[in-house]
């Protein structure tokens, strides 16, 4: 079957690709784009560790076609931190020690940009809801629910560690 | 319907590493050209922090910054023989290879430090920052960085040093059955407050209380994290977790996450955590690591408090409201055990 062409921006970069058409986009990512920052976790949407922003809503890429991503704006893990600094949130995940195999921080951190990006100063149960299709083996989730509520409160200027 | 409290306690004398077949662990330690200190392991990292524990210990052996180690645990095929990452016996079994490997490599990088200076080697001391000094005359020195430039180009001389933990392996007697399974004990006491609701035989874990005791804790933040994540696991075991619900009967598997049972970001539970440091004597810098004890005494002392808040002795695990509700109709009703003194209502 011949592959179909995709283009779509991938952290602000023009990106194209030739995918098969039941290809879904997170083995797009891996494979053809080569950005491994969004993991594999189960295939079947019930981790939450492959989570990127489309169009800056939070989706799985597991479950999303690739060909659907044509046009789109995706966001990743893997262009968090353009430059030397780490974004806020991967800086408070790393101060907090908010992750430890590491598997599932990638979507962690995904599912709360978008969040952040919604809602500036979340509350405690807010960020638990936004989380709550990601799971998480190590950590116990304590860590990362106060990582980002710190990481909303450096964005703030509101710094409490 | 009624909501009972129960408090649950369990302690553990918890085994670190297994003395069956002497349980090895190798490390190998090089220099490379400009002065860093590469750590080759094969037991890996699951999360729990053996790389960055491996790193200080190696920098402390070395007598260099942490910044100039690095820990490789790539590649079995590769890298030295490990039995591997189980066992509780990472900190223990890769941090004692990895002191006698960066002695080593010490002992190599003093000589070339000492060819370089003129002096003696036992003369000299590094200072941890990157630096060889003469005793009493830090002036005179030469920074590690120019000592391992000077091996390999100069001296033609490694800066390397091998390591090997192996302990005498301990056989049964066969006529007393003794044996000395393992060669040092961690330690922890937990408490548990919780509810039972006798009407859905639902557990809501409220508080947890714990002590351990893991030698010196070399990186405190990671022994709190892994405390903190083990005792979620312990939790998620005792009330949630099974892939056979109805053993031996296949019934009601779970099939994928959305069937498997644990516990999200909602449900996690307050722990207020002490951390008692005993340094061990046949441990790397005192410290034994926490391990699998993170999670073991949370199951008994959960099971204890269920027993204590509705007098329902649930011996299989998990603990689920069917059985509790069971238990219940088995015993006529609710049957609490004495309250102890500051167990909340
Ligand atoms: S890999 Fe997509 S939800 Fe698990
Ligand atoms: S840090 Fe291991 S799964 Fe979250």
């Amino acid at each position: 079957m011949p592959k179909t062409p995709v283009t779509f921006t991938l952290n602000g970069a023009e990106t194209g690709i030739f995918v098969d058409p039941g290809l879904n986009l997170l083995e797009a990512l891996r494979r053809e784009a080569g950005d491994l920052s969004p993991k594999f976790g189960c295939g079947q949407g019930t981790c939450g560790a492959c989570t990127i922003l489309i169009n800056g809503e939070p989706h799985l890429s597991c479950l999303t076609l690739a060909v659907a991503a044509q046009d789109a704006d995706i966001s990743t893990t893997g262009g968090l931190a353009p430059g030397a600094d780490l974004h806020p949130l991967q800086q408070a995940f790393a101060d907090g020690f908010a992750a430890q195999c590491g598997f599932c921080t990638s979507g962690m951190l995904m599912a709360a940009k978008a969040l952040l990006d919604r809602n500036p100063r979340p509350t405690r149960d807010e960020v638990v809801e936004a989380i709550s299709g990601n799971l998480c083996r190590c950590t116990g989730y304590d860590p990362i629910v106060d990582a980002i509520l710190d990481a909303a409160a450096r964005v703030q200027g509101r710094v409490t560690a | 319907m009624t909501i009972h409290t129960g408090r649950g306690f369990a302690c553990i004398n918890y085994p670190i590493g297994m003395n069956l077949g002497g349980d090895p662990s190798q490390a190998l330690v090089h220099s490379t050209p400009d002065g860093k200190f590469m750590v080759t392991l094969s037991a890996i990292d699951l999360g729990q922090g053996m790389k960055s524990v491996c790193r200080q210990i190696a920098a402390e052996a070395l007598g260099v910054p942490i910044e100039d180690v690095y820990v490789d645990t790539a590649d079995s095929d590769t890298g030295p023989h490990d039995m591997g990452s189980f066992a509780s016996r990472g900190t223990h079994r890769m941090g004692n290879a990895v002191i006698r490997a960066s002695s080593e490599a010490r002992a190599q990088m003093m000589e070339a430090a000492a060819e370089e200076l003129e002096v003696s080697a036992a003369d000299l001391d590094t200072d941890g920052r990157g630096n060889i000094q003469v005793k009493g005359a830090p002036s005179k020195m030469i920074t590690v960085a120019d000592t391992a430039i000077a091996a390999q180009f100069k001296q033609g001389r490694t800066l390397s040093g091998r390591g090997i933990f192996l302990i005498e392996p301990s056989g049964v007697d066969w006529d007393t059955g003794e044996m000395s399974p393992v060669t040092t004990y961690a330690h922890a006491a937990l408490v548990i407050d919780l509810t039972v609701d006798d009407e859905t035989g639902e557990v809501e874990v409220k508080h947890i209380n714990s002590a351990y005791e893991v030698g010196r804790a070399l990186n405190p933040k990671l022994v709190e994290q892994q405390l903190i994540g083990g005792a979620w696991m312990g939790v998620s075991h005792a009330l949630y977790e099974t892939t056979e619900p109805y053993y031996p009967a296949r019934d009601h598997l779970p099939q994928d996450f959305n069937t498997y049972l644990m516990p999200g970001p909602g449900e996690t539970v307050p722990h207020d955590i002490a951390v008692l440091e005993r340094p061990a004597a046949d441990a790397p810098y005192g410290g034994k690591g926490p391990g699998e004890m993170c999670a073991n005494p949370v199951l008994p002392a959960i099971a204890n408090a269920v027993y204590n808040a509705v007098g329902v002795r649930v011996d299989k695990l998990p603990i689920t409201p069917e059985k509790i509700l069971r238990g219940l109709q088995a015993n006529g009703g609710a049957k609490p055990g004495p309250r102890q003194p500051g167990t909340p209502q």
